[in-house]
C-alpha cells in the first residue's frame, strides 16, 4: 500500500467515523419512539431495557383506529398532494418570472413575497376566519388548500428564483430560438431542469402540510374532513397523555413524509449531472 | 438604447411584458387575499386596543408601539431569540454544510445518511420535547440519575459537569438552542446538497486539470458558485430560528424566569395571557419590520460576496 | 401536461365537495376535551334514543387551538349552539357584553331552582356575575358547569413511609421536618409543573389566603395594600424557604406539568401539587400507585388555608343560537344525576351534580372532602391584572433558583403594579 492509498483510506475512515456519529443521534429518537409505540401505559417509563419484553404490536393498529386514521390518512394524502402541486406550479411559474423575464414592478414584487415571510402574522386566524367565513370557505377542502398554498409560497418562491438563477441558460436559448413559447420554456425546459431544487420544495410543502394542524382546526369543523394531526390529539389529552398510543400514532404519521422524502431524495442526487441534461434534449417537444 | 426606447411604444412589446407579468398572476391573488388582507387588518388592530372579543376596539395610535419601545422583556426575547439564531446559524449550518459535502462526494451508504438526517426535521415536537426532558432531567431515583446525560457524566467520571441543565439560566437557553440546532440541521443539509449538485461538475474537472487542490477548489468553485444557495439556507435559519417556540415550550413550559423567553411566545402571552391583541400585533409588526431589516442587510453582503 | 391538468381539476372537484348542510333538529357542542370525548358520544347517543335530538360533540384540541378557534368564530358569528370559554373571568363577561352567551339565570331559577340547587354552588360561582360586579355585566349565570376540580397535595404513602413518615404532615414546619427525613432517604420531596404560570399563582395563593385572608388580598389588587407589605413578603418567603430546605424537586421551576406528573406517578418524588384530573393520568401510568391527598400544610397564621377549586369546565349557550331551548335542554339533562354519575366513572373527574357524589371512588371522594375550603379568581370581587400576575409569577420562580431575595420580587411586582395604574389613569384621562 502506498502513502496515497494509505491517506485515503484514513481519510474515508474519518469521514465515516463523522457522517455515523451524527446519523447515530438522529436513528436514537426514532428507535426510542418505536420501541415506545411497542410498550404499554405502564411500563413505557418504567422498562429501561433496550427491546422491551413483551412487544404490543396491536398499538399500531389500535391506534390506526382509536385515531380514526383512515378518514383522516386520506384527507392528509388529498391536502398535500393538493397543495404541493399548487406550490409547485403558481411558485415555479412566479419564481421563472422574477428569474428570467422582465416586466415593471418585479422587484418590489419580489421583494414583497420575501418580506411576507418574514413579518409574522399574530392574532391573523381572526381575519383570517372571517374573511373565510365571508367567501363561504370555512368548513370546505377548497378554502383550506387555498390557506395553505399560501403559507407555503413565499418561500418556495425564494427557494425557486435562486436556482433558477444559477442554472445555466444554454438551454433556453436554444429552445427559445427553435420557437419554443415562454410557457413551454418554463414547462420544458425550466422545470425539469430544477428538479433538485423542486424536489426541495415539494419535500419541505409535504412536511408542512402533512404536519399541520391548527389552520385545520380553526378552519373545518366536519371530523370527516380533518387532516392526520387530529387523530393523534385523541392520544393526548389535556392532562392524561397516552405515550404508546400516541408514539404508535406519530410512527405512522412519520412514515409516508420519510417516503415522499425516499421517493425525491434521488432527484436531489442526481442534480444536473447524469445526463438530465441530454435526455431532456430528446423528450422535449414543444407546442 | 434607441431601439430600446421606441419598442417601449411597441404594442408587442407591451404585449410581451404583460405576458410576463401573468406568470406572477396566480401568486399575487393568493397572496393578496390570504396574506396582504390580513396584514392591514392586523396592522391596523396594532394602533388599538382590543381584548379579543369586544365589539368595540379602542384607537390608541402608536400608544402600543410607543409601549413596546420600553418593553424591557420584549427587546430581551429579541436577544434570546437572535442568541439561538447565532448559535443555529454557526453550529448548526457548519454542521450542515460539512455533511452535505460529505455526501455530495461519491461514497458509501449515501442514501443512508441522506435518509438518516432528515429524520429530526420529521420528527414531532412531542417527541423532541420528550426526549430531551429526558435527557437533560436533573432528578435522581434511588441515587441514579434519571437524566441520560446527567448519568452518563457521572459515570464516566465527570461527577463535577453534572448539572441542572434546564433550570438554571446560564445553561437553559444554550440547551434549546443546541436541541434546536439538531433538530432542524436536516434541511439546511438538503437545501444546501441539492444546492452541490446543481453546480456543473465539468468546473471541477476543469479546476483538477489546471492542478487546483481541494481547498483551493472548495475556495475558488464552490464557495462562489453556493452564495446565492448559503444566502437562502441562512436566510431560513434565521428565519426559524427567530421564529421558534413550540420547541421552547415543549421543553421549559411558559419558561425559566424570563430566561427563555422568545418573540413568539411573548406574543403569544399578549395574546392569550394579557388578552391585549393590539399589542401583540404591534408586536408582530415590529418584530417583522426587524426581520426584515435583517435580510436585506444580508442581501447587501451576499451582493457584495457575489461580485468579489 | 394535459393529464396534469385534468388531475387538478379532479382535485378541485374533490375539495368543493366539503360543504355539509346543517339539520335544524341537530345540536352542535365545540368542546377541547379529549379524554372525555367517548363519554360524550356515548351520552349523545342516548340522548338521541331519548328525544330524537342529535347532539354533535365536536373536538378541538389543545385547549389553546380550541380558544383561538371560538374567538375567531364569535368574531365571524358563527358559533355553535354550545361552547365552552376557557379563559378569565373578564373575557368571559366581554362575550356575554358583546351578546354571544345566554343568560340562563331564568332556566337555573325555575321551579324553586331545583336545577342551582342540583349543582355545587362553588362550581356556578365560576360562571355567576354577582350584583355589582366590576366588567358591569347583568347579573346572572351564564354558564353550566359539567364537573368540578380543585388542586391540591399529593402524597407518596411508600416513600413517607420509607422516610419513616406515618402520618401526611398538617402544618408548614411539620411538613418541612419530613422534607428533611426524606432527603436523609435521598427521596426528593416536593414536584409540580411551576414551569406553568398558573400553577405557581395557585401555590402562592393558597398561602396567601393562608397568611393574610382574602380582605387583605383583594384590598391588594385594588391598590390599597402595596405588594411590599410584611404579609406579601411572607408568602413569597415560603418559596425562599423550601428552596433552602431543599424541599422542592430539581428542575422545578422549568417543569411543565405534564413532566412533573410523571415524575410523582413513577415514584420519585413523595409530594406532588396538582389538580384533581390527575387521578386520571396517575391511574394511566401507574395503576399501582399508592397515593393520598392532603391540603397543602398551612402555616401558623391566622386564616384558614384556601385551595383554588370550582367549576373543571362549563359549557355555555350561544346566545343567538336556532335552537338555544334545546341547548338548554340538553345541558340540563347532561347536569342531572344519572349522567354526571356516568361521566364521573368514565373519566375519573368530580362530578358537578352534588346528588352524583355518593358513588365515588375513594381517592375523588378524597379530593371532593376539601371542596368547602375552595375558592378560585373567578369568583373573586376583583383580579389581578395579568401583568402584574406575570410579574409576581416569574418573580417566585427567580426566587427558587435563587437569583433574588423575596425583598426585591416584592418590590419590583409593586412597580409593576403602579406602572399599571399609572398607565390606567393616562388612558382614562385621554
Amino acid at each position: 500500500m502506498d502513502q496515497y492509498q494509505v491517506k485515503r483510506i484514513l481519510k474515508s475512515t474519518a469521514t465515516h467515523a463523522f457522517l455515523l456519529s451524527v446519523a447515530l443521534t438522529c436513528l436514537f429518537p426514532i428507535f426510542w419512539m418505536v420501541r415506545s409505540a411497542l410498550m404499554t401505559n405502564e411500563t413505557v417509563f418504567i422498562d429501561k431495557s433496550l427491546i422491551p419484553a413483551s412487544l404490543q404490536f396491536g398499538n399500531f393498529y389500535t391506534a390506526w383506529l382509536e385515531g380514526n386514521f383512515g378518514v383522516y390518512f386520506l384527507n392528509s394524502v388529498l391536502y398535500t398532494t393538493a397543495v404541493v402541486i399548487g406550490i409547485v406550479l403558481i411558485s415555479s411559474l412566479a419564481a421563472y418570472s422574477f428569474s428570467r423575464l422582465q416586466f415593471p414592478g418585479k422587484n418590489i414584487f419580489f421583494y414583497m413575497f420575501v418580506a411576507a415571510m418574514m413579518i409574522p402574522l399574530p392574532g391573523s386566524f381572526v381575519p383570517l376566519y372571517v374573511l373565510m367565513n365571508n367567501l363561504h370557505l370555512v368548513n370546505t377542502r377548497f378554502g383550506y388548500i387555498l390557506c395553505m398554498i399560501n403559507v407555503g409560497l413565499s418561500l418556495s418562491i425564494l427557494l425557486l428564483k435562486t436556482f433558477f438563477d444559477k442554472m445555466p441558460q444554454d438551454l433556453e436559448n436554444a429552445a427559445r430560438i427553435d420557437g419554443c413559447s415562454k410557457l413551454g420554456l418554463w414547462w420544458h425546459v425550466a422545470l425539469p431542469l430544477a428538479r433538485p431544487a423542486i424536489a426541495v420544495i415539494v419535500i419541505f410543502n409535504s412536511l408542512n402540510v402533512w404536519n399541520e394542524y391548527i389552520l385545520a382546526t380553526l378552519l373545518l369543523n366536519d371530523k370527516s374532513l380533518m387532516p392526520l394531526q387530529r387523530g393523534l390529539m385523541v392520544f393526548q389529552g389535556a392532562h392524561s397523555v397516552d405515550y404508546p398510543l400516541l408514539m404508535a400514532g406519530l410512527t405512522i404519521a412519520a412514515a409516508p413524509i420519510l417516503l415522499v422524502y425516499l421517493f425525491m431524495q434521488k432527484h436531489i442526487i442526481k442534480g444536473l449531472s447524469s445526463g438530465a441534461v441530454i435526455t431532456l434534449d430528446k423528450r422535449t417537444k414543444y407546442f | 438604447m434607441s431601439a430600446i426606447t421606441s419598442k417601449i411604444f411597441n404594442a408587442a412589446y407591451a404585449k410581451d411584458k404583460f405576458e410576463n407579468f401573468l406568470f406572477i398572476v396566480p401568486a399575487v391573488l393568493i397572496f393578496s387575499i390570504f396574506y396582504i388582507y390580513p396584514f392591514f387588518d392586523i396592522f391596523n388592530l396594532s394602533l388599538h386596543e382590543w381584548n379579543g372579543i369586544d365589539l368595540s376596539r379602542e384607537f390608541v395610535g402608536l400608544q402600543n408601539f410607543q409601549e413596546l419601545i420600553h418593553d424591557k422583556v420584549w427587546w430581551m426575547s429579541l436577544w434570546h431569540a437572535a442568541f439561538i439564531t447565532i448559535i443555529a446559524l454557526t453550529l448548526q449550518n457548519a454542521l450542515a454544510f460539512a455533511l452535505a459535502l460529505a455526501c455530495d462526494r461519491e461514497i458509501r451508504m449515501k442514501r443512508f445518511y441522506m435518509v438518516v438526517f432528515f429524520i429530526p426535521p420529521v420528527l414531532s415536537e412531542v417527541v423532541v420535547g420528550l426526549i430531551w426532558q429526558w435527557i437533560l432531567n436533573a432528578g435522581m431515583q434511588n441515587g441514579e440519575h434519571i437524566g441520560l446525560l446527567n448519568y452518563w457524566l457521572a459515570k464516566s467520571g465527570l461527577p463535577q459537569l453534572v448539572h441542572n441543565w434546564l433550570s438554571d439560566p446560564a445553561t437553559a437557553l444554550p440547551c434549546i438552542a443546541i436541541v434546536h440546532s439538531w433538530k432542524g440541521f436536516g434541511w439546511g443539509f438538503i437545501m444546501l446538497l441539492a444546492g452541490l449538485r446543481i453546480i456543473d461538475r465539468e468546473l471541477y474537472e476543469a479546476a483538477k486539470v489546471d492542478g487546483a487542490g481541494s481547498l483551493s477548489i472548495f475556495k475558488n468553485v464552490t464557495l462562489p458558485m453556493m452564495v446565492p444557495v448559503i444566502f437562502v439556507v441562512v436566510v431560513l435559519t434565521i428565519l426559524g430560528s427567530m421564529q421558534v417556540f413550540v420547541l421552547i415550550l415543549s421543553m421549559v413550559g411558559h419558561g425559566l424566569v424570563y430566561h427563555t423567553e422568545v418573540p413568539v411566545t411573548r406574543i403569544l402571552v399578549s395574546m392569550s395571557e394579557t388578552n391585549r391583541f393590539g399589542y401583540a400585533c404591534a408586536q408582530g409588526v415590529t418584530f417583522g419590520v426587524i426581520l426584515v431589516m435583517v435580510s436585506v442587510v444580508l442581501k447587501q453582503i451576499s451582493n457584495r460576496m457575489k461580485q468579489e | 401536461m394535459k393529464r396534469f391538468f385534468s388531475l387538478i381539476l379532479c382535485l378541485l372537484v374533490l375539495a368543493g365537495c366539503g360543504q355539509v348542510k346543517k339539520d335544524p333538529n341537530s345540536i352542535v357542542v365545540w368542546h377541547w376535551m379529549t379524554d372525555r370525548q367517548k363519554a360524550f358520544d356515548k351520552l349523545a347517543l342516548k340522548y338521541q334514543e331519548q328525544t330524537g335530538i342529535k347532539v354533535q360533540f365536536e373536538l378541538y384540541a389543545p385547549s389553546d387551538v380550541y380558544s383561538q378557534k371560538v374567538v375567531a368564530a364569535a368574531q365571524a358569528r358563527v358559533l355553535p349552539d354550545i361552547f365552552g370559554i376557557l379563559d378569565k373571568k373578564s373575557i368571559m363577561a366581554s362575550f356575554v357584553q358583546a351578546g354571544f352567551v345566554a343568560d340562563l339565570t331564568e332556566e337555573f331559577q325555575k321551579d324553586n331552582s331545583v336545577w342551582e340547587n342540583s349543582i355545587f354552588p362553588k362550581a356556578l360561582a365560576v360562571n355567576r356575575f354577582e350584583e355589582g360586579n366590576i366588567q358591569k355585566v347583568k347579573p346572572g349565570i351564564y354558564g353550566v358547569p359539567i364537573d368540578v376540580t380543585n388542586v391540591q397535595m399529593l402524597y407518596n404513602k411508600k416513600l413517607l413511609q420509607k422516610a419513616g413518615i406515618n402520618n401526611p404532615p398538617k402544618t408548614f414546619n411539620e411538613f418541612l421536618e419530613a422534607a428533611q427525613a426524606l432527603k436523609r432517604v435521598g427521596v426528593p420531596v416536593l414536584v409540580s409543573g411551576w414551569g406553568e404560570h398558573w400553577l405557581v399563582d395557585c401555590f402562592a395563593s393558597n398561602y396567601a389566603f393562608n397568611i393574610m385572608g382574602e380582605e387583605k388580598i383583594m384590598a391588594t389588587y385594588r391598590g390599597e395594600v402595596p405588594y411590599t407589605d410584611p404579609d406579601w413578603v411572607k408568602v413569597l418567603q415560603i418559596f425562599a424557604v423550601l428552596r433552602d430546605k431543599g424541599a422542592l424537586a430539581e428542575g422545578i421551576v422549568a417543569k411543565p406539568n405534564k413532566y412533573a406528573e410523571q415524575d410523582f406517578a413513577l415514584e420519585r418524588v413523595a409530594f406532588a401539587f396538582n389538580g384533581s384530573w390527575c387521578v386520571n393520568v396517575y391511574h394511566d401510568m401507574n395503576p399501582k400507585l399508592e397515593y393520598g391527598v392532603m391540603l397543602p400544610p398551612a402555616t401558623d397564621a391566622q386564616f384558614p388555608l384556601k385551595i383554588w377549586g370550582g367549576a373543571g369546565s362549563s359549557f355555555m349557550v350561544n346566545n343567538t343560537s336556532q335552537v338555544k331551548d334545546k341547548a338548554v335542554a340538553f345541558l340540563k339533562w347532561i347536569t342531572a344525576k344519572e349522567q354526571q354519575v356516568f361521566l364521573s366513572e368514565e373519566t375519573k373527574n368530580l362530578p358537578a351534580n352534588r346528588e352524583a357524589l355518593s358513588s365515588l371512588p375513594a381517592i375523588l371522594s378524597e379530593f371532593a372532602g376539601a371542596m368547602d375550603n375552595t375558592t378560585h379568581p373567578k369568583v373573586w370581587p376583583i383580579n389581578e391584572t395579568p401583568l402584574v400576575s406575570e410579574a409576581f409569577d416569574k418573580g417566585i420562580q427567580s426566587i427558587i433558583i435563587g437569583e433574588k431575595t423575596p425583598q426585591d420580587v416584592a418590590q419590583e411586582v409593586q412597580q409593576v403594579k403602579e406602572y399599571g395604574f399609572k398607565k390606567a389613569k393616562r388612558v382614562t384621562t385621554q
